[in-house]
Formats: structure tokens, C-alpha cells, sequence
């Protein structure tokens, strides 16, 4: 940070070339986390990218090299077969489908449920509001697979709420409760319900509950008030949880493997399957392509349109 | 309807949060159209009794009516009043002619009426150059006019204000004083207004109740509530106090040792303490050869002097007691040329001794 006063001359004091010493850092600081993203996010997405547009092969890899010398020169073994294959076959289309529709079910409920919550905490006295975002916070102690492991426990046909029900003569048979695409909904709900609730408290804890006494104290009845005035204010909450369970459950694979049976498939248990039991990388990469597609584009053109709500 | 009326009947209000009384038993009448001030400093129940008569608390015992409809009961959205809040609480997300626009919505009326009104209060606020602008594009004076426009469209029966002026700086608070007190007159609503600035209290009241720790204390207009205060909380509490004691000596006549000085007063003593305000005590430099001890005068010290311009603040000692004399600086007089340390002569008149209890 120098000015110059007169051509040649430069005034420089120290507490400035102290900012001038941070500035030699500043570069690090804010490129370090673009070459994190570079290192652990393009280039393997990049990777990815190639081994959808391969050509499948028996082999390890089991695909051919993109590049290829061979005694008739330079050849490029690039398709776009594996993308005309995952978009031909409807099989395909419906589990994205599936998945997304378990995204959406399941976002729907955390708002509902947690929506509730985030509000009681952030107006609870400081001393509660610590104590339960401790109770938040604490299943992340616990593998998320042991947590997603122990509703199998609860649910299975010999499992807990079955033996509690069968104990108290409600019912006689087990319930099909596991292996379904309920339990998956609920297994999603209860893993992703704290990134639901965490966003929405940081908004509503800024809250001025004077706000809904003025809208009480204007006419307003305790439905009107919130629609009025609570929904529109914790809009940003509400979307930013929203990305946040509806994003990673669209691909979510673990929950629906361990909860979910045949009744639905789910589009990240697909891209396992074509991967793992298949050995098909290029189709398996193909689809993944094209769920970051199907997904980027739709929440790009939500952000686009929300900035414009905003700046109205 | 006349307008000696009781508008509103607080009656009996009491609240209790846990342990805490909050109010004990208030009972207050309002008349119509009256400008009515709730004074008293910060945890004396003042904002609890606020937000009792809009609704959002209930009172564990008590009534209040409202131009003879009893309104206890009634959740805040069904009362015919409003209130301004103390941060003003406009809507973040809406901008000005929208907050405006807000509770007449809720009131079901056909459109071009809405339009009429929300105009009628734009223009009597100078608000419509701004009806566009958000809330976070005005300032903090502009703010106060929008929450003031949002609920007088409401043609509220009676408006409540929490601390109207206390968000403003002080050149805007002393207008906005005026402004205040002329819409009320303007309007005729009757206005509650709860402040712990007894400055704000007097300049806007017509009627003020100053209270402390659940109850009220007295009930006055502001001259009433200044010059005979019910007791020496008050008198404290509103405007400087001098307080001294009195007692009889052989002859029958009041003789303040702390003062060393016998007192003549119009009104009789019956607790043995008086209020002197220091505006009401006359200074003047102590010429050697006069008379030491008089009648409703007193000899004492300088001890300090604060230049105020219209006015200059002088802490006086005696022998045993010190107090304060203000006074007025209406002539370039030698009374500036009193200094630190100089000896001077008080004196005041009989009637402005004022008895108080404690």
C-alpha cells in the first residue's frame, strides 16, 4: 500500500509495510483452499469425465486408454455410447427419479420437523440454547454407519418396535418395517436433520421477536404472522438447509442399501452397482456425469432466480 | 362524549414472572385524547404494563377497559389499538410503503381506501419520496416516522410508545419532541408513552404516573409530579433534589442545623423535611459584615461550577450539609465572577419549601 505523492516519490510507513508483508501471504491464504479444490475436486472429476467417454474393456482398468499409439499412429478411443446407453434405458431415468423424490419427500419433512426446533432454540435462553445444540451436535460423535446400522436393529422383523408392539399384543405378526422405501425416508430424515436444522438456527437465532408481536399487533393472526413475516425472513435458512439435505440425499447410496429393498431402486446405489458388480466404469461414470448435470443445472437456475428475488 | 371521561381503566393489574412481582395491583385512568406518560427507571414494570394493555402479556389479575369495551381478554390482533415499538420493529423485508400497507390488509378494506389512507399518513409524515426505499436505506429518524405511519393508518383508538425517542440522537429527539406532541393534537388519539427519561416524560406529557418496583408512585401532570412530588424517591428521581431536614428550636421556630438557618415556609413542615429545588435558590457573593444567620439564608462554599450556558450549576457546602443551585443566567452579571472556593449567600423564598415524605 505505498502512494506516490510526486513522480519517484514514495512514502512508506511502517505499520504499512507491515500490510505489505501480509500481502506476500495473502496469496497463500486464498489460494490454498482453490488448490485443495483443484487437487481433491476437478482433477478427480475431470478422471471421472474421461472414464465416461472410454470404452469398456475387459481389463484393469477396465477401460481403453483415451490416448492411444499404436502401429497405425495417433488414435483417440473416445464415445459418447456410454451417455446414449444411460439415457436410452429407462431403468436409468426412474431410479434418478426415485432419488429424487426421496430428496425431495425427505427435505420436506426435515423442514417440517426441524423448522420447529431451530425456532425453540434460537429463542430459548442462552444457557438452553447451548445445551441443545450440544444434543444436536452429539450424534455426530457415533458413525453415521453404526447410527444408520442401529434402525436396522429397531426396525428388523425380530427387532425392537416389532417385539415391543408384538409384547403389548398390538399386533401378532412383525411389521414389514425394514426393507422399504419408508425406512429410507426415515433413516434419511434422521441423518440428514441436524445440516437441516443447523443453517435455519443460524438465521432464526438473529431473529427480533418484536417483529411478530408488531404483525400480531397490526391485525395479523399467529398463521398470517408467520407466513408474513417468519417464512419470508428465514428464507435464506430455509434454502441453505434445503441444499444442504436435498443435494447429498439425491445421491445418497449407503442409507438405501442398508434400509431400503427392492421396491425402489435409487440412483447412487445404480452407479455402485454398475461400478462394483458390473465392473462397467464407463457406464458407472456416465451416470454419475449426468447426475451432477441433472442436479447443477436445476440449482443453478434456482440461485439465479433467488438472487433476483432477493435483490427485488 | 365528554372529555373528562375515563377512556381507559387499567384496573387492578397484577403479573408475576416466577418469583418476581412485576406489577402489584396498578390501577390507572387515562382520559381520552390525553397524552399519558408511564415514567420510571429501568425493571419498574412500565414495559410489562405496556405490553399487558397491547396484549402479548396477560396479567394474573386485573381488567382493562378499553372505551367501555372490557379488552382483557382479546388477543392483541382484536384490539383496536397499536403500539410503536422501542427498535421499531419494521419489517427487514418489506420497504416503506409496504410496512405502511401491512395492517390495513389484515383490515379487509377495498383497495383504492387502502391507497387513500396509506397516502393520507405519507404525506402527514413526509414520508413519500421514501415509499420505495427499504428499511435498511432509511435512517433512524426516518425509521421512527414509517413506524409511526404503520400505525396510525391502523386509525388506532389508542397508541402505545415504547421509548419513542430513545433510539434518536439528541438534536433529532428534541424535534421529533415537538412533532410528537403536535400529531397528538392533531390526530387526538390518545397515546400512552413509556420512557425512563423524565426529561421526555415532562416535555410530552399532559399526564404522567411515575413508578417503581410494580407500583405507582403518583399520578400529575409534569408541574404537579416536579414541584410536589409524593415523596423523596420522586423528587429524586424527576429533576435535581435538595433535601434538609427541620426542627423546632425553644422559641418555636424551624431552624435547619444543616443548613444553619432558620426557615420560614408558606406551607407547614408535618415530617420535618423539606425539598428546595436549586433552580429556586438565589446566589450571590458573601460581602464581609452581613448578617451570618437569617432567615431563609444560608452562607456556604463553592465547591464546584459547571458553565452551562443558559444556566450554571454551582455545588454549595455548608458546615454540614451540600447542595446544588442553578441558576439562571439571564444577565452578564458579576454572579459569572463566582469561583471556586468563594463564600456565597443562598437564599430563597418561603413558598417555594416544599414538604416531603420519604
Amino acid at each position: 500500500m505505498t502512494k506516490s505523492f510526486a513522480p519517484g516519490m514514495k512514502i512508506q510507513s511502517f505499520p504499512l509495510m507491515i500490510s505489505e508483508k501480509l500481502k506476500s501471504y495473502k496469496f497463500w491464504f486464498v489460494f490454498t483452499p482453490y488448490f485443495w479444490l483443484v487437487l481433491f475436486f476437478f482433477i478427480p472429476l475431470a478422471l471421472i469425465f474421461k472414464i465416461s467417454i472410454s470404452i469398456a474393456e475387459w481389463g484393469m482398468p477396465p477401460y481403453k486408454d483415451l490416448f492411444e499409439f499404436t502401429e497405425n499412429g495417433f488414435q483417440i478411443n473416445a464415445t459418447l455410447n456410454n451417455y446414449i446407453f444411460v439415457f436410452s434405458d429407462f431403468y436409468y431415468f426412474k431410479s434418478y427419479l426415485n432419488s429424487l423424490s426421496l430428496a425431495f419427500t425427505s427435505t420436506l419433512i426435515c423442514l417440517v420437523i426441524g423448522f420447529p426446533i431451530a425456532f425453540y432454540v434460537a429463542k430459548s435462553s442462552e444457557r438452553v440454547r447451548n445445551i441443545m445444540l450440544i444434543f444436536l451436535i452429539i450424534p455426530f460423535w457415533t458413525s453415521f454407519l453404526l447410527r444408520v446400522y442401529a434402525w436396522k436393529v429397531l426396525l428388523q422383523g425380530n427387532g425392537l418396535i416389532n417385539s415391543l408392539l408384538i409384547k403389548f399384543g398390538i399386533i401378532d405378526n412383525p411389521l414389514p418395517l425394514l426393507h422399504n422405501h419408508y425406512a429410507v425416508i426415515l433413516g434419511v430424515v434422521y441423518t440428514y436433520l441436524p445440516f437441516m436444522i443447523l443453517p435455519l438456527y443460524g438465521y432464526l437465532v438473529k431473529f427480533d421477536l418484536n417483529l411478530i408481536d408488531a404483525a400480531y399487533d397490526l391485525g395479523a393472526k399467529p398463521i398470517k404472522a408467520f407466513f408474513k413475516v417468519i417464512l419470508p425472513l428465514s428464507l435464506p435458512g430455509i434454502v441453505a438447509g434445503s441444499m444442504l439435505v436435498f443435494i447429498p440425499v439425491v445421491g445418497e447410496f449407503v442409507i438405501p442399501e442398508m434400509l431400503g429393498g427392492s421396491d425402489r431402486l435409487y440412483f447412487g446405489k445404480m452407479i455402485w452397482e454398475e461400478f462394483f458388480q458390473n465392473r462397467d466404469w464407463p457406464i458407472a461414470s456416465a451416470l454419475a456425469m449426468s447426475g451432477i448435470l441433472f442436479l447443477v443445472v436445476p440449482i443453478l437456475i434456482f440461485q439465479k432466480q433467488y438472487e433476483k428475488y432477493n435483490l427485488k | 362524549m365528554s372529555s373528562n371521561e375515563d377512556f381507559l381503566i387499567i384496573d387492578n393489574i397484577s403479573k408475576r414472572f416466577d418469583d418476581v412481582v412485576a406489577l402489584d395491583k396498578v390501577s390507572v385512568k387515562i382520559k381520552r385524547s390525553e397524552l399519558f406518560s408511564l415514567l420510571g427507571s429501568s425493571g419498574c414494570g412500565k414495559s410489562t404494563l405496556l405490553r399487558i394493555i397491547a396484549g402479548f402479556e396477560k396479567p394474573d389479575e386485573g381488567r382493562i377497559i378499553l372505551d367501555g369495551q372490557d379488552i382483557t381478554d382479546l388477543p392483541p390482533y382484536l384490539r383496536p389499538l397499536n403500539i410503536m415499538f422501542q427498535n421499531y420493529a419494521l419489517f427487514p423485508h418489506l420497504n416503506v410503503y409496504k410496512n405502511i400497507e401491512f395492517g390495513l390488509k389484515e383490515e379487509k378494506l377495498e383497495k383504492n381506501l387502502i391507497e387513500e389512507r396509506i397516502n393520507e399518513a405519507l404525506t402527514l409524515l413526509e414520508l413519500s419520496a421514501l415509499q420505495k426505499r427499504k428499511i435498511n436505506e432509511i435512517s433512524g429518524g426516518q425509521q421512527q416516522r414509517v413506524a409511526l405511519a404503520r400505525c396510525l393508518v391502523k386509525k388506532p383508538k389508542l397508541l402505545l410508545l415504547d421509548e419513542p425517542l430513545a433510539a434518536l440522537d439528541k438534536k433529532l429527539r428534541i424535534q421529533t419532541q415537538f412533532e410528537l406532541v403536535n400529531l397528538q393534537f392533531k390526530l387526538g388519539i390518545t397515546f400512552i408513552i413509556v420512557t425512563h427519561d423524565q426529561e421526555e416524560a415532562m416535555s410530552l406529557s399532559d399526564r404522567m404516573a411515575v413508578m417503581q418496583q410494580g407500583n405507582i408512585l403518583q399520578i400529575g401532570t409534569p408541574v404537579e409530579v416536579y414541584e410536589t412530588p409524593g415523596n423523596e424517591y420522586i423528587a429524586n428521581f424527576i429533576g435535581t433534589a435538595n433535601i434538609f431536614e427541620v426542627n423546632e428550636n425553644q422559641d418555636s421556630k424551624l431552624y435547619s442545623s444543616t443548613l444553619n438557618a432558620f426557615i420560614n415556609s408558606a406551607k407547614a413542615i408535618p415530617t420535618n423535611k423539606f425539598l428546595l429545588r436549586p433552580e429556586k435558590i438565589e446566589i450571590s457573593k458573601f460581602k464581609e459584615g452581613e448578617e451570618k444567620t437569617q432567615i431563609n439564608k444560608c452562607i456556604g462554599t463553592v465547591k464546584e461550577i459547571a458553565y452551562l450556558g443558559s444556566y450554571t450549576k454551582y455545588l454549595i457546602k455548608t458546615d454540614k450539609a451540600t447542595f446544588y443551585v442553578f441558576q439562571q443566567n439571564k444577565f452578564f452579571t458579576e454572579n459569572l465572577n463566582i469561583k471556586w472556593d468563594d463564600k456565597v449567600i443562598c437564599s430563597w423564598n418561603e413558598n417555594s419549601i416544599f414538604p416531603i415524605n420519604d
